[in-house]
């Protein structure tokens, strides 16, 4: 056998036909000149040469690959009879196209959120490096730069360890002054990574030294740009390197850019400069937990082993580094109970949108199992319908196996271009999904089409294929010898058949059902979400912006606070602005800005080495409340007086009064402070508690809260303590507008030309994004419910139109002999909603079952929340009542008279 | 469907039919026609084929490469079409003969009354 002469099959065929053709002429001669007469010598000649066409047959044969002979024959068989069935191939090809595509949509996604590793040679060996504090109760205590020196030095599972933290840097020297987006960096974290420079080269352990900061900034005089900030600042000025710029009032020199792909974990947004932290070992103490880390294992190195290697270290970490003054010393931290934390830096990365994403994933797969079953469905009748034909071609010889393999070689073309169709709209959807994605979903970037989510999509092809094609092929292996005549009324089998069908459809009406109910939960749960108070008002109409002082340009808290005081003045005069105020973070700005501190309350006895219990805490200025729109529960606001007489006064929340006094009046005239009571006094009076508000998001509890003015005396080591960086809240119908903007911007320019002004949000945006998961899975959910809910509607409907168009004889007489059409319609609707009563019950329990899965994505509302229930059922029964009360009338318009002659 | 051997295939033992026909082209280049008489003849009508069984054989040697053919004219000038040997074919007829005689010869020991 040989490809070449499989596909020249026809060629040889025509030469042997001559060849043949002349042996017959050669004979017929001789036989003539035997003496035969010339019909008898052609006959003897046809006699010895034996049957011409066996002969061809056989030589034809010899040429054939057998299996793909076949397999041919069935395709173009599959694909005549799709032809000749546009409606029926269209609606399976849809549908599979739909469930096809959804879910190799939502495996994209998956696969680049979940799967796919980092982008960062042998990421498997990429840890972060976290530690808990269960003595303090702290689910997360970031590194300090002590723990860093020892982990590095007496580590043995680390190829590279590093610390970083991300912010802000005042770029000047290049135009306009601009804020930037930074990226600190110990010298070993790009290492770690294991990236390259596109330009340049990247930091060393040399560029660190400590006598190389400058101006007390803590960073190295030395940046890495990135490929964006690069193209936008430089124009991708290949001269860049060596080039001097000013951050933050210091000069640094650029010494490398990085390439165009590179991304910093998940940093968002992304980052612009990257400077190298610059650490100081002398006088180092262990406090300080404000880094975050990151790890690459050495080669075979597990996760336990890092944990075991820290754990194991931790002890050698307190020994070797002197304690900070006020703390109980060794022992303070060792009730901390310090645990480390290895995880991948996938996980890190990734977060908590896996469980999401699963949900979906399981969610689009019922989906599919709708949609085959639809299909299994709708090829069961159609194959009903060929039923004479394949008894037809069993008596004149096929084989069981020849029947079953083509209706399985239909099923598979069938859905090979659904799936092809699927492919296509999974592409559109995947574009749609990276372009409306919420802010919370990472790795956004490695999201697409690649093979390995095209490969997915064949292979859910073939088995989608299997699991419709498998019933119809099964049906006919088992119906082997049927009758010729009278095959298509062989009544018991299709009452076999009909409960096949009525199985399929109780199938789909509990995988709806499913469906609906998570949807339905994710619908109370966006509901409770917006009935949450977030402790702030009318968020669209909130503006906020940045603006940071830095300390080479105004070095006096006091001068901060008042130019801080003069940009509020001008920034309250501008037109439509109805308040004004600042802080030192506003709410779900995330964690970094907010610090976490423990805080003493006056009457209370604080053991050595048992700190309080920690607390949020944030600066804010007067009218902060007011403009935000928190409420005073109780009390007055801090005013401009207080902070110029420098008058000790706080505001706490009203979680925190209840906490500690039983109520927010209880609060007021009570004394807290941030640090061990000693003897100078530093209690602050409580003269005002505010609302609470929902800092983290609006699914997370409101933390409770210390709100400090602006600027204080005796605060944090200083003498006196201002805040540098602010948000402007500002309260307009403008918000978000470019007018108001520019206003901002003119208006602290005025003041100080080089400041910039950066992340300029409103409110809502902070607001939406808090939002931003729920509503994501919510409208997939959404979507995923309905179209379980139509596939659904359409089995139920497409099992009792066939039961009406089967029974049509039936229904003739019945109506023949005096019954109401009513009350016919009545038995079909009743059998639709028996089937989907089924359904619906096989549906509860497995709804009862599997939404324990998506418990961490439901807020205000139980799994198993009745009236989300009840309204399932009360869809499902409407839905039910109508897909069959439209077969079912068309059951009652029965003519007798043309029903019972048509056969 | 079920396949059909030819009733020559079935009838003679392996291969013998191919080696008819190589012993037959040794001679010469031959056309379907000859060679199925010179079979026919060759074996003192102890095979009696229909010659149409010969070509798949002719068919089946061709796709090995032990022979080759071209399109020719017959003796009375009719369009015919001729096998030839193929220098692999020549070396396969030597050695199928080879063992074709290795095996006679046992057959024959086995079946001769031993006379030592």
């Amino acid at each position: 056998m040989s490809w070449r002469r499989f596909f020249r099959r026809a060629f040889w065929d025509r030469d042997r036909a001559e060849e043949l053709r002349s042996y017959l002429e050669i004979e017929t001669e001789e036989n003539i000149a035997r003496g035969m007469s010339s019909d008898t010598a052609r006959r003897a000649a046809h006699l010895k040469l034996g049957n011409t066409v066996r002969i061809r047959e056989e030589i034809y044969r010899l040429n054939t690959i057998s299996p793909l002979e076949t397999f041919g024959r069935d395709l173009r068989l599959a694909l005549r009879g799709m032809r000749r069935h546009p409606g029926f191939t269209l609606a399976v090809v849809l549908t599979l196209a739909l469930g096809i595509g959804a879910n190799t949509a939502i495996f994209g996604v998956v696969d680049g959120v979940l799967i796919k590793p980092l982008s960062y040679p042998n990421a498997g060996e990429l840890v972060s490096i976290k530690q808990v504090a269960p003595g303090l109760n702290l689910s997360e205590l970031r590194m300090s730069a002590t723990q860093y020196f020892t982990y590095r030095d007496e580590g043995r599972v680390f190829q590279h360890i590093g610390l970083y933290g991300d912010g802000g840097t005042t770029i000047t020297g290049i135009g306009e002054p601009e804020q930037a987006r930074l990226l600190a960096v110990t010298y070993d974290v790009l290492q770690a990574l294991g990236v390259q420079p596109q330009l340049g080269r990247l930091f060393t352990e040399s560029d660190a030294t400590p006598g190389a900061t400058p101006g007390g900034r803590p960073f190295a005089p030395v940046v890495i740009l990135t490929h964006a900030y690069w193209q936008r600042r430089f124009g991708g000025d290949l001269s860049v390197i060596g080039r001097r710029l000013i951050a933050d009032s210091n000069p640094v020199e650029v010494i490398g850019v990085m390439p165009e792909g590179f991304r910093f974990l998940d940093m968002e947004p992304a980052a612009e400069v990257i400077s190298l932290i610059a650490l100081d070992r002398s006088g180092m103490r262990i406090g300080g937990f404000g880094y975050w880390s990151l790890a690459r294992l050495k080669p075979g190195v597990t996760i336990a082993d890092a944990n075991a290697d820290i754990s194991r270290m931790l002890p050698i970490w307190l020994e070797a580094w002197p304690t900070p003054p006020n703390t109980g010393g060794r022992q303070e931290y060792e009730k901390w109970k310090i645990t480390p934390v290895v995880q991948p830096l996938k996980d890190e990365v990734v977060g908590g949108v896996g469980d999401m994403l699963w949900v979906l994933m399981a969610t689009i797969g019922m989906v599919l199992l709708i949609a085959c079953a639809n299909v299994a469905n709708l090829m069961l009748v159609r194959s009903e319908s060929r039923r004479q034909e394949f008894a037809v071609r069993t008596a004149l010889g096929a084989r069981r196996g020849d029947i079953v393999r083509e209706v399985l070689v239909e099923s598979l073309v069938l859905s090979l271009v659904g799936g092809a169709l699927g492919v296509a709209l999974a592409s559109a959807g995947l574009t749609l999904v990276v372009a409306t994605a919420p802010t919370t979903l990472p790795r956004v970037e490695d999201i697409s089409l690649d093979p390995r989510v095209v490969a997915f999509a064949i292979l859910v092809s073939l088995l989608s294929s299997m699991l419709f094609g498998a019933l119809p092929a099964l049906k006919h292996a088992a119906q082997h010898g049927a009758p010729i005549v009278g095959a298509v009324r062989g009544a018991s089998s299709s009452r076999q058949r009909q409960r096949t069908r009525n199985a399929l459809v109780v199938v789909q009406v509990a995988l709806a059902l499913v469906l609906l109910v998570a949807s339905g939960l994710m619908i109370r749960t966006f509901a409770a979400l917006l009935h949450v108070e977030p402790g702030f008002a009318a968020a669209a109409d909130v503006q906020t912006a940045r603006v940071w002082v830095p300390p080479q340009q105004v070095a006096d808290p006091e001068r901060v606070t008042r130019l801080q005081h003069e940009i509020l003045d001008k920034v309250a005069a501008l037109p439509g602005v109805k308040a004004a105020a600042f802080a030192s973070a506003v709410p779900m700005e995330g964690p970094l800005r907010v610090a976490v501190t423990p805080i003493f309350v006056e009457g209370k006895d604080y053991a050595p080495g048992t700190p309080p219990p920690l607390r949020r805490t944030k600066m804010v200025s007067p009218g902060y409340f007011a403009a935000i729109g928190t409420r005073m529960i109780a009390g007055r606001d801090i005013t401009w007086s207080d902070i110029d007489g420098r008058v000790k006064v706080v505001l706490v929340s009203e979680n925190f009064a209840r906490e500690v006094w039983g109520s927010p009046a209880a609060a007021l005239g009570q004394h807290i402070r941030d640090s061990p009571p000693a003897s100078t006094d530093l209690w602050r009076e409580i003269v005002g508690v505010v609302e609470n508000v929902h800092e983290d998001a609006l699914y997370r509890p409101a933390p409770t809260f210390v709100y400090w003015p602006v600027m204080m005396e005796n605060f944090n080591g200083n003498a006196l303590s201002a805040t540098r960086a602010i948000n402007l809240v500002i309260r307009s119908d403008e918000a978000g507008g470019e007018r108001l903007l520019n206003g901002v911007r003119n208006a602290v320019w005025s003041v100080n030309s080089s400041m910039p002004v950066f992340l300029v949000r409103t409110m809502k945006d902070l607001y939406d994004e808090s939002m931003a998961r729920t509503s994501f899975a919510l409208i997939m959910l959404a979507i995923a419910a309905a179209m379980a809910l139509a596939l659904g509607v359409i089995g139920i409907y497409g099992v009792i139109a066939y039961v009406v168009a089967q029974r049509s004889r039936e229904i003739g007489i019945r109506l023949a002999l005096g019954a109401a059409p009513a009350q016919l319609k009545r038995m079909f609707v009743r059998q639709g909603l028996v089937l989907s009563a089924v359904g619906a019950g096989v549906g509860l329990v497995t709804a009862i079952a599997l939404t324990r899965w998506m418990s961490s994505l439901l807020f205000g509302v139980e799994r198993l929340d009745p009236p989300t229930y009840a309204a399932v059922l009360g869809v499902l029964a409407m839905a039910a009542a109508m897909a069959s009360y439209v077969p079912a009338r068309r059951a009652a318009a029965v003519d007798p008279v043309q029903t019972l002659t048509a056969e | 469907m079920p396949r059909r051997e030819s009733p020559l295939q079935s009838e003679t033992p392996q291969g013998t039919l191919d080696m008819l026909v190589l012993r037959v082209l040794v001679m010469g280049p031959a056309h379907g026609h000859t060679i199925a008489h010179a079979i026919e003849r060759g074996s003192e009508d102890v095979l009696q084929i229909e010659h149409g069984s010969l070509y798949p054989a002719l068919h089946r040697l061709e796709n090995r490469g032990w022979i080759a053919s071209f399109w020719g004219t017959s003796d009375n000038n009719r369009k015919a079409k001729y096998y030839r040997l193929t220098p692999t074919g020549r070396k396969q007829l030597a050695a199928q003969t080879t063992r074709w005689d290795e095996i006679v010869r046992a057959i024959g020991r086995i079946l001769k009354p031993s006379t030592e």
